[in-house]
């Protein structure tokens, strides 16, 4: 028999110890498939290892993984804090990056100082419209977002991979369906030379910050945490419920289109219906290793990152499958939820009788 | 006009519903089956990915087809065996929980499937499960050819309601798990097992929904491909809300779902030409949308679903 005590309040260090050992448990647990596709297991995390930091390149590769995580990881943070489960971020980025090529190909001709500011707002801008959908069905008729932005992800890829062959194909293209490239001075700037990093890093961080800000330091912040805790209960303190839900559901959506806008403007320079290998899914467990807190998102946005990068160079160096990667994200979602408890409740082991008696 | 009727009364179009509809008769049985226990399973897609994997596995191995079909079983009922274990004892969120089960199983499914065939370049078939040939039934005109040659998958998808439904209401089993979903301390205080009823209910729910999965490659097709479940999962979830938890409805519902879906498959190669395919691929999505918009005023949800239950706790 296994009691719960609540922790109140759970202490910083509890709440640094929590994801770190759930990473770790996750990390350790991936020796088993890595021993099942017969791989010397100690050469294999070496290899992670040199694949995310052996090198500057290395490096900065793992920092440009990071950048639509960061932004994912925040839409999903935002969010879950007033318990709206926008599960759409997947969605929601190609919206974004789909709005950035629709105004950074040759639309509008206009210096960089103009143009990319026009680019990074209608990418959020369109992100923050497609988790509008969900969230005023949720708030109007009561319609269960999870499922809404689920279905909604496979709706706006099919829209994209329409739009990428019809409307806004590249003529130039060679046939394959991807957009015209973004103009230059759409082009978020390169941070190093001959590195992939780039502008989006700037902004990702910008928004960790200021979702930091808006959660901690104002009364939009105040209203979501409470909205988050119990919406009846504020709904009677007069907290505008409603309003809250919209406001949160724009902005969460609005921050996952900005990861499409790097992608796109920062480093593909242009769309195809490949751009993201899930990271709006990713996003999810980033959020959960930081425990909803955006500064912690940045941090757990980068050990997802790592995992990424280090398994797919690990996976070019061995031959074995980088779906190792997406197994170990799945497994730290997994060992965050469960190794949680530890840190909301002092999990006590007592016998049957005993329990009964204190239950009674 | 007239040729959306020849597309109506074509007896192979009432064959390819029935045949679309099986996997999620399957998914909504079990989505339900977990629901009606007071716990939201949204390891489904994953879950249908894994029986989709597991069940071919086996049988590209030699188990045959009903061995494939058991092993299926088995891989969701582990499954949702891991979102019964952190949602019910450990009481953690039923969603951020069921998006793991989600990712873990698929992406469990899609590392064995490529590390057993690391370079495959198509995928390799299985002789799948074949139409029944029932005598008499199947040479009706317009019935047999619509209803009598389906695969045995689609007799046991239809037999599965039949029992899930007699279990649900004819049986104290049923009132059990009925009533857990509702008000699990009147069940606590019957001197029932809350969290056996639910984690039985939900490895129950989770194998139904591998066997969703398993139809696909197993019948439908006879291979496995990455992304064939294709949000499947999702749709069973709505459709489970717009069935009102009864299984006959649940019935109804995929049969509609499964008609309208082989009806715009249709419609498509008659008017393909003016409108772009994904339009046509968008439809099964907005559909669903749709129906869960059209409920959602009325949806009666189980009253206990996604609230974590404490024995001792009133």
């Amino acid at each position: 028999m296994i009691r719960f005590e609540p922790l109140e309040p759970a202490s910083l260090s509890r709440l640094i110890l929590v994801p770190v050992t759930a990473a770790l448990i996750a990390l350790a647990l991936a020796a088993i498939p890595m021993a099942f596709a017969g791989l010397n297991i100690f050469k294999a995390y070496g290899l992670m290892a040199t694949g995310a930091f052996g090198s500057l390149f290395a490096f900065t590769e793992m920092l440009t993984r990071a950048t639509p995580l960061i932004l994912t990881g925040l839409a999903a943070a935002l969010a879950f804090r007033a318990k709206l489960w926008n599960i759409g971020a997947e969605g929601q980025l190609y919206a974004g990056a789909l709005a950035a090529v629709a105004v950074g190909t040759g639309v509008i001709d206009a210096p960089s100082f103009v143009l990319i500011p026009l680019v990074v707002f209608c990418g959020a801008l369109a992100g923050g419209l497609v988790m509008l959908g969900p969230t005023l069905l949720k708030t109007r008729l009561g319609v269960d977002e999870v499922v809404t932005t689920l279905l909604l992800n496979f709706v706006i890829l099919l829209f994209v991979q329409m739009m990428l062959e019809g409307a806004m194909k590249d003529p130039m293209g060679m046939g394959w369906p991807q957009s015209e490239p973004m103009l230059d001075a759409a082009a978020l700037p390169k941070l190093m030379a001959r590195m992939r990093i780039h502008g989006g890093l700037i902004v990702a961080l910008v928004a960790a910050i200021g979702v930091y800000l808006l959660l901690k330091r104002t009364v939009w912040g105040f209203e979501i945490r409470a909205v988050g805790e119990n919406a009846n209960a504020a709904r009677h303190a007069g907290i505008p419920v409603t309003a809250t839900f919209i406001r949160v559901g724009l902005i969460s959506g609005a921050l996952a289109g900005l990861a499409g806008v790097g992608e796109v403007a920062g480093l593909k320079g242009y769309l195809t219906a490949d751009l993201s290998p899930g990271f709006g899914y990713s996003g999810i467990v980033v959020a959960m290793l930081a425990g909803l807190n955006p500064i912690g998102v940045v941090v757990a946005a980068l050990f997802i990152a790592s995992i990424f990068v280090g398994a797919d160079s690990m996976s070019r160096a061995t031959g074995v499958s980088n779906y190792l990667a997406d197994l170990i994200v799945a497994m730290a979602l997994i060992s965050v939820l469960v190794s949680g408890l530890f840190l909301r409740f002092k999990v006590r082991f007592v016998g049957q009788r005993h329990a009964e008696g204190a239950a009674k | 006009m007239s040729d959306i009727l020849d597309i109506l009364l074509a007896a192979n179009f009432w064959a390819a519903a029935l045949r679309i509809a099986t996997p999620l008769i399957f998914g909504v049985i079990g989505a339900l089956v977990c629901e009606r226990a007071g716990v939201l399973n949204l390891g489904i897609e994953g879950i249908f990915t894994a029986g989709a994997m597991a069940g071919w596995m086996a049988v590209w191995l030699g188990a045959g087809l009903w061995g494939g079909v058991l092993v299926a079983a088995l891989a969701g009922g582990f499954f949702g065996l891991i979102h019964a274990i952190l949602t019910v004892p450990l009481g953690l969120s039923q969603h951020v929980s069921g998006i793991g089960v989600t990712l873990f199983a698929t992406s469990l499914s899609y590392f064995i499937y490529r590390t057993a065939l690391p370079d495959v370049s198509s995928p390799p078939r299985i002789e799948a499960f074949k139409p029944l040939d029932i005598p008499i039934l199947s040479d009706l005109p317009f019935i047999g050819p619509a209803l009598f040659q389906q695969t045995a998958l689609t007799f046991l998808a239809l037999a599965v309601v039949l029992v899930t439904a007699f279990v649900l209401y004819r049986t104290p089993l049923g009132l059990a798990i009925r009533a857990v979903g509702d008000n699990p301390s009147a069940v606590e205080s019957q001197g029932l097992s809350v969290y056996g009823l639910r984690i039985g209910a939900v490895v129950a729910g989770s194998a139904l929904m591998a066997l969703g999965g398993a139809f696909l490659t197993m019948s439908a097709f006879d291979a496995f491909f990455f992304g064939m479940v294709n949000g499947r999962g999702w749709i069973c979830i709505a459709l489970t809300v717009f069935a009102s938890w009864r299984p006959g409805k649940a019935l109804l519902g995929a049969l509609l779902f499964g008609a309208f879906d082989a009806f715009q498959v249709r419609l498509q190669t008659e008017v393909g030409s003016f409108i772009p395919g994904q339009v046509f691929l968008m439809m099964p999505y907005l559909l669903s949308i749709a129906a869960l918009v059209l409920v959602a005023r009325k949806a009666d949800y189980p009253r206990a679903l996604l609230v974590p239950y404490f024995r001792g706790q009133r």
